[in-house]
């Protein structure tokens, strides 16, 4: 039993191992050949860490869905990931990080952007609305509505991109038509086809006059 | 129609907020960023890997490789075997069996960190030839070893040959990637010797499995949640090699990590439909009658697993013909393994059938339709039984009314509507009805609601709707009230979400345990002194009211539960099939009709017209069932037009491994589409009646797409997908 719990905390010990452990354990003579003393220092504790989380990063203000965020964030990231991965904001998805699927579509100072082709650091200021964003409580926006009442969807992944898009679509006077339409949402790909379905809601939004 | 058949989505709302919570999504405290790295070869040995610099990133906190990983303690058990639904070992040795294959798992603190580092990984390799191209490596090709894979004959072998009027065609179909909108992602953890899992999976059960067998621990211990699956198409019916990676990596730092495969891994990972080469042998007299019919198929497979699927199994018993011969060969070449995509085997194999038939229909000079109703299967002769229900017929004369087939000339190329050429096509599909037994519990909980809890996961087609609809109608009470706990292990146990057999198997057990709850509350009610001798034939419950006839006793069962000290009341009660259903023949039909618009200058393809008309019996949901017919014919449309993994065969690895390069059906590629179905109740398959409808929806969509562009132009296709290069290619011959 005891020699179990030593087993144990040898673990715990080697489990919460970081990248200065590998130094410690296996790259040590490599780091010592080729690092001066003072870095080793320094990588033992954690002052490069510390350094490089504020030399990496940089300040941004961002309003989402309303609310003002003053954040540090590390100049690579996208606006994708920081909804995604920061903000816990998922209804934002990522469908393939290359501006190829729609997956991903928010709407910046009212028009409609793929986050995942945007870093975050260039929406310095800027307000960025999110699916999260649209409804009020209970209370759909009537875009939400008709995806539902028209089953708009299939396996709901692409489907807040979509409904970013439809209001968009409709904002920008692009809805005029359905063939208007279909052009319009081709920047949203839908893998389970609810095309159809998309297309009827969009076009009742629209001729509904919901949108102001 | 009951009352419940038009009901809206029942997770609309979570989808339309975007607060449905997918895999990678789940709020986890202390999750760390992991990503694979690939291999640059398709087959070969890795000679040596530079880690250390990846290592030395910011923010790094291991990096995995098959040099330092703690191997899962099932590779031993399994030793040298992949048995097929096992995941390549993952890190097992330095051999690589496919491109992209992985070879290293980053984790760092951020997911910025781990993407950088893992661009600091270098490998070198001992390089072997690699083979990718079906064409070339027809010499390997083999029999599957199960009786599955068995020749089947019926009549004369090849009896085709000896028929007055003799087709005999090839057809090719290539490798196509299910690429779900949802990217294969988990987030891993482990407590103590339980592996628990949020990942994209179709069976929660299978992944259980799995996962138990890769690290040795029993099935009960393997915790897994798929509660929202961003579409799946077959994908998901696999446990993969990145499920084992982040299961490994923490355990490794005893943290939750987070692994999202790139799109471009989605192409050479997670399986594919199979690269497939079909030779159809049909002979018929003269007037028009089959009298031989020969399917033989030649797929691609991995080098580590048998991979095979349905694809010559239609050609055996959806016509009716004396002398039938089918061959079914897989060939293993130096890629991941294929793994279902919607309306699997059938749906290449219907592109070859359907054609075909289409060919020897002009050969006849017949309408297509003619010569089908000609040969139209009064029963299944392969198992020599009856239909449990056959409407195919309704679904050619609802598909030829709404397409306006009788605008259609059987000379190719004798429409136009201005610059455009029109044709019209169709094809069949069909798909087998299957059904697993299933367990579910429903549970009356004092407040008023109905809970039914099973396993079984919701990858889109709308399964806690159909849920929702049955358990609604059979407790007579309103949709809003039905609450679904599904897609997590710990509930009573549902099968996989594959083969068109969720409503079937998920459906009746719905069925069976809300029809026992009713009889339980009306047998509690029949002891309280207020119905006490009134026989419980007597007895009604609705509207959580038990009532006598004519009403003339009623209580609440709110009431009747407090009476009885219940804080709820709950049954639990796994459905099967029965022997009878075994007496018969059970398949779904569907008929596709479409209509396109040819531009003869530049080869450009329109779908003016989509119909698509379904047998699938009883329809419990009329809304997600459409949206499934709509889906299921889009997925058709992009196999029929653009789907297409190349591979550059100099180096085995995928030249289009992007959405923008790989095509999909957008929405300005889906012009006027409909769907039908005949909505009979087959009296056979379960108790209520279904037959399946997500394979079904696809199969025939691609062929009806052919037929259509021969009709149009004159010029046949016999290689997917059918793009203009091959229109205009076709027209200069």
């Amino acid at each position: 039993m005891a020699s179990k719990k030593t087993n144990q905390s040898k673990e715990t010990e080697e489990n919460s191992s970081s990248r200065r452990d590998f130094i410690k354990k296996s790259g040590l003579l490599t780091a010592l050949a080729f690092t001066p003393p003072s870095l080793v220092m320094a990588s033992e504790n954690k002052w490069d860490e510390k350094i490089a989380e504020y030399l990496e990063t940089v300040p941004l203000s961002i309003e989402v869905n309303g609310k003002k965020h003053n954040l540090n964030i590390e100049p690579r990231t996208t606006l994708l990931d920081l909804l995604r991965e920061q903000l816990h904001l998922t209804g934002t998805k990522k469908g393939c990080d290359h501006g190829q699927c729609g997956a991903c579509t928010v709407h910046v100072n009212g028009t409609r952007i793929l986050s995942c082709l945007t870093l975050a650091t260039m929406q310095q200021n800027a307000q960025v609305t999110t699916i999260e964003g649209l409804s009020k409580g209970k209370k759909l926006h009537p875009m939400q509505e008709a995806f539902i009442k028209h089953d708009g969807f299939q396996c709901g992944y692409c489907t807040p991109g979509q409904i970013m898009s439809g209001i968009a679509c409709i904002k920008e006077g692009h809805a005029n038509s359905r063939e208007e339409i279909r052009e319009y949402m081709s920047g949203n790909i839908c893998r389970c086809g609810a095309y159809h379905n998309i297309v009827d809601a969009i076009t009742e939004v629209k001729e509904g006059g919901m949108l102001s | 129609m009951s009352k419940t058949s038009n009901i809206n989505r029942v997770d609309g709302f979570a989808k339309v907020t975007g607060s449905a919570t997918y895999s990678a999504e789940y709020k986890t405290d202390g999750v760390v960023y992991a990503c694979l790295v690939g291999s640059t070869i398709a087959k070969g040995k890795i000679k040596s890997i530079d880690t250390k610099k990846a290592e030395w990133a910011p923010g790094v906190l291991a990096v995995i490789t098959h040099l330092n990983v703690d191997k899962p303690s099932g590779y031993q058990k399994a030793k040298d075997k992949h048995n097929f639904g096992q995941p390549l070992q993952i890190f097992k040795d330095d051999s690589i069996l496919y491109y992209d294959q992985p070879i290293a798992l980053v984790i760092a603190d951020t997911f910025e960190r781990m993407q950088y580092a893992a661009s600091l990984i270098k490998a070198d390799y001992f390089k072997e030839e690699h083979s990718t191209e079906l064409k070339k490596a027809a010499d390997k090709e083999k029999k599957v070893e199960t009786d599955k894979g068995n020749d089947y004959h019926r009549g004369e072998h090849d009896g085709y040959k000896n028929a007055e009027v003799v087709l005999e065609t090839e057809y090719t179909i290539p490798t196509e990637v299910h690429n779900p909108m949802e990217l294969a992602n988990i987030i891993a953890k482990w407590e103590g010797n339980k592996p628990i899992l949020y990942t994209k999976s179709q069976g929660v059960e299978g992944t259980r499995r799995s996962v138990a067998g890769v690290f040795d621990v029993p099935a009960e211990d393997v915790e897994v949640h798929a509660e929202y699956v961003g579409g799946a198409f077959g994908m998901g019916l696999h446990t993969w090699p990145y499920e084992i990676a982040a299961l490994i990596g923490a355990k490794k730092l005893n943290r939750p990590v987070k692994l999202v495969l790139h799109r471009e891994q989605m192409f050479t990972n997670v399986g594919f439909r199979p690269y497939t080469i079909q030779k159809m042998g049909l002979g018929a007299t003269k007037d028009g009658k089959l009298t031989g019919l020969t399917h033989e198929a030649v797929a691609m497979t991995s080098s580590y697993e048998d991979f095979m699927e349905g694809t010559v199994n239609m050609s055996r018993f959806i016509y009716d013909c004396a002398n039938v011969s089918t061959r079914y060969r897989i060939v293993p070449l130096d890629t991941c393994t294929p793994i279902w995509m919607r309306g699997p085997g059938e749906a290449t194999g219907s592109f070859a059938l359907e054609c075909a038939m289409d060919e020897m229909a002009y050969k006849l000079d017949l309408d297509p339709i003619e010569f089908r109703k000609r040969n139209y299967a009064e029963k299944d002769l392969e198992q020599n039984k009856p239909w449990s229900s056959k409407y195919l017929l309704e679904c050619y004369e609802g598909g030829m009314e709404r397409i306006g087939w009788k605008n259609r000339k059987n000379k190719p190329g004798s429409v136009r509507e201005g610059e455009w050429l029109v044709g019209y096509g169709m094809g069949t599909g069909t798909f087998g009805c299957y059904r697993s037994p299933t367990s579910v519990k429903a549970k009356f909980s004092a407040d008023g609601n109905l809970i039914l809890q099973c396993s079984v996961n919701d990858m889109g087609p709308g399964t806690a709707t159909m849920m929702t609809a049955i358990g609604a109608e059979i407790m007579g009470m309103p949709v809003e009230n039905v609450i679904i706990e599904m897609g997590k292990s710990g509930l009573p146990k549902g099968p996989t979400q594959g083969g068109s057999a969720t409503t079937s198997s998920v459906g009746s057990a719905v069925h069976d345990s809300c029809n026992l709850l009713v009889s339980k509350i009306l047998g509690l009610a029949n002891e309280t002194p207020t119905f006490k001798g009134i026989p419980i034939a007597d007895l009604t419950f609705a509207n959580g009211l038990i009532s006598s006839k004519n009403n003339s006793k009623t209580v609440s069962l709110a009431s009747l539960l407090a009476s009885n000290k219940l804080e709820d009341f709950a049954v639990e009660k796994q459905s099967k099939g029965n022997e009878e259903a075994r007496k018969y023949s059970i398949y779904s039909f569907s008929v596709h009709f479409v209509k396109v618009l040819v531009n003869p200058n530049i080869g450009k393809i329109r779908l003016a017209h989509v119909v698509s008309c379904a047998d699938i019996g009883t329809v419990i949901s009329q809304k997600t069932s459409a949206g499934q017919m709509f889906g299921g014919a889009v997925g058709g449309i992009g196999m029929g037009l653009m789907e297409a993994l190349e591979i550059d065969h100099r180096f085995g690895r995928p030249i289009n491994n992007n959405f923008a390069d790989y095509h999909v059906p957008v929405n300005a590629d889906i012009e006027k589409q409909e769907v039908f179905f005949v909505n009979k109740k087959d009296p056979i398959s379960n108790p209520m009646g279904t037959k399946g409808l997500g394979e079904t929806a696809l199969v025939g969509m691609a062929p009806a797409i052919a037929n259509a562009v021969f009709n149009a132009t004159g010029k046949r296709v016999r290689d997917l997908p059918i793009t203009l290069d091959k229109i205009i290619e076709t027209a200069k011959v």
